[in-house]
């Protein structure tokens, strides 16, 4: 199979369940196991969370999701025009958090490593964050 | 998401229904804190057989409610995790840290 969808929405916390939820829909085209859908409907929760949260701190903007299908390989890139990442290597050590105080874990990107099969962080500081998820679908 | 709260000699029970993220767990952690607060609660369950999703801000709130009654000296328990609410538990560690059960026993 060969698709793609793009999707944007802007940065409200109620965007979350739908984002991972459309993403969701888009995916079992491809007739994932009920596992697989849900580690790619968590992934992109944490992406799109940590955009809302991090990229636009709460504030509007606009979160843009793109999925492409090629065959067995799902591709999900998950863009915010925010204010980046300083450090992309220390925000994605386990546990870190720019927000400890509000009890985040910071086990966002260790999700997003563990749940898809690798993880791309572009980022720059003022202009925005771009993470590209991609994941193999076992089950066809 | 919806919240039933029920009670048992000093111990909370939360009874969460639904999905939590970032959206929704603002609410768990109000609801769970003022519990905390006004009804000297001791220990607290957390039964989520009817959660069908968590995400890393669902960990947020965990910890946080567990450092607070760890320092009351109490015990928290999540009971009857399932499926991606369970992989999410387990990959954050703090299965290690907190019970996690099928169903509740408290200072079995
Ligand atoms: N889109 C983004 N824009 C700006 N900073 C980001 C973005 N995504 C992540 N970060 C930074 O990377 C850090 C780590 O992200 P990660 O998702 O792993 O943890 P967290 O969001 O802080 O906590 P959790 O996801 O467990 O709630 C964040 O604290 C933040 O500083
Ligand atoms: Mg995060």
């Amino acid at each position: 199979m060969n698709n793609y969808m793009r999707l944007e929405i802007p940065a409200k916390s109620t965007n979350e369940a739908f984002a991972r939820m459309a993403v969701g829909a888009f995916v079992s085209q491809t007739d994932p196991t009920i596992e697989e859908l849900s580690d790619i409907k968590t992934a992109v929760s944490e992406g799109v969370t940590n955009a809302i949260i991090h990229g636009y701190e709460n504030m509007s903007g606009v979160v843009s999701i793109v999925c492409r299908i090629d065959e067995d390989m799902l591709e999900i890139v998950i863009t915010d025009f925010g204010v980046g990442i300083e450090n992309i290597e220390k925000a994605r050590e386990p546990l870190y958090t720019s927000k400890p105080d509000e009890e985040r874990s910071g086990m966002g990107f260790t999700v997003m490593e563990t749940f898809m099969d690798d993880l791309l962080v572009e980022s720059k500081l003022s202009e925005g964050t771009k993470i590209t998820m991609r994941k193999r679908l076992k089950s066809r | 998401m919806k919240i039933r709260l029920e009670y048992a000699s000093g111990t909370l029970i939360a009874k969460i229904k639904g999905e939590i993220d970032h959206h929704t767990s603002n609410e768990l952690r109000t609801v769970l804190d003022k519990e905390i607060m006004e009804k000297s609660i001791k220990n607290l369950v957390l039964d989520f057989d009817k959660v069908t999703f968590m995400d890393s801000s669902g960990i947020g709130v965990i910890v946080g409610r567990y450092k607070k009654i760890d320092a009351l000296g109490g015990q928290l328990m999540i009971i009857r995790a399932k499926g991606q609410v369970d992989k999410v538990l387990k990959l954050s560690g703090i299965k290690k840290i907190l019970k996690c059960r099928e169903e509740v026993s408290i200072n079995e």
